[in-house]
């Protein structure tokens, strides 16, 4: 798997690339409005669309875009995966930096992980692992440790303060 | 005296049919629940009943969007943890959560003298400069100017998922994890 760099240098684009898209300021309002939560009622979409004062029609039309142009990248419920009876935790590696990108494809060769950043520290890999039987989560550990031949260091979650994902769009 | 101690199968297996139609998110159709209750062999009604249950149990934190920060502007992105007492953990975690400065804050257990950090946050700007300002406000409101710290940008994303993997069963958002 090729790695995406954070800020990827300006690529020329044909006039038509859905990426060049911009953001105008009802969309602005719609990200935001939908950051919070969605209604959970016979028409959510019409709830929705009239707090924004536009139609439900266009509301859609919008969400569709605003998927396809990659601005939104899921719509949908965010689970508690311990309350579900998941396994879940960070790992971290301190890999060399000519091994980073050998590393990295062995470690998103597991499904389980479900996120993988390079981030400027001695430990510069650090990648989240989910699991449906908590138990699992270290075999997955165990096994990228032996593939990659850097040891794993597993740092679970003790408690959770906040979780507040939100952006202002 | 009969103990009632899970719900029926045909009830479990139509939620677990739930999640599944749910890997794809919330149908774009003007009654969603609907299309939903289709897919699982359920009425609109009971899907929208289960989906309350699940909210009210915390099952699920919300439902809503993901949005694609960097596409957005917020390109600099930076993992600090901090080296707290025990018994701060909770003070300052709480203290760290009201700023409005964060956007994640845990407690993680500490790895060994290498890695003795124990509370962590996220902090995002559009700018590494932004990010840092941040930084110092958060140290500021919370007097953590002493405290051991490191800030850990992003550099590249190898992966993301942004909560959908086919083989988990039920299906995890796990975008909120770092």
């Amino acid at each position: 798997m090729t790695a995406q760099p954070i800020n990827p240098p300006i690529m020329r684009r044909t006039p038509h690339d859905p990426s060049d898209y911009q953001l105008d300021s009802v969309d602005r309002r719609l990200i935001n409005r939908l950051q919070t939560g969605f209604p959970i009622c016979d028409e959510p979409y019409a709830a929705v669309a009239s707090e924004l004062d536009i139609s439900e029609a266009d509301l859609l039309k919008r969400l569709r875009h605003l998927l396809q142009t990659g601005y939104l990248t899921r719509f949908g419920p965010f689970y508690h995966a311990e309350r579900l009876g998941g396994g879940l935790t960070l790992a971290a590696m301190q890999v060399a930096p000519e091994h980073v990108e050998r590393v990295s494809t062995t470690i998103n060769r597991h499904p389980e992980v479900a996120h993988n950043y390079e981030r400027d520290h001695a430990l510069n890999l650090w990648f989240v692992v989910a699991t449906e039987k908590p138990e699992d989560v270290e075999a997955v550990l165990a096994a990228i440790a032996l593939e990659s031949g850097y040891p794993v260091h597993n740092l679970p979650k003790q408690r959770e303060f906040y979780v507040g994902l939100h952006f202002q769009a | 005296m009969q103990l009632i101690l899970s719900p029926p199968p045909d009830q479990a297996s139509a939620q677990e049919r739930l999640r599944v139609a749910l890997q794809d998110g919330i149908p774009l159709s003007p009654r969603p629940y609907l299309t939903l209750a289709q897919q699982c062999g359920l009425s609109e009604q009971e899907v929208i009943e289960v989906l309350q249950t699940w909210e009210q149990s915390h099952l699920t934190r919300r439902f809503g969007v993901v949005i694609n920060h960097h596409k957005i502007g917020y390109t600099s992105n930076a993992m600090v943890v901090w080296e707290v007492a025990d018994s701060e953990v909770n003070r300052l975690g709480a203290a760290i959560s009201r700023t409005g400065l964060v956007s994640l804050c845990y407690q993680r257990k500490p790895d060994g003298p290498d890695w003795p950090y124990n509370l962590y946050c996220m902090l995002h700007g559009k700018s590494r400069e932004e990010v840092l300002q941040r930084m110092d406000r958060l140290k500021a409101q919370c007097g953590l100017q002493e405290t051991p710290c490191a800030v850990l940008f992003s550099l590249r994303q190898y992966k993301q998922c942004g909560g959908r993997y086919a083989h988990t069963k039920p299906p995890v958002s796990v975008k909120e994890v770092l």
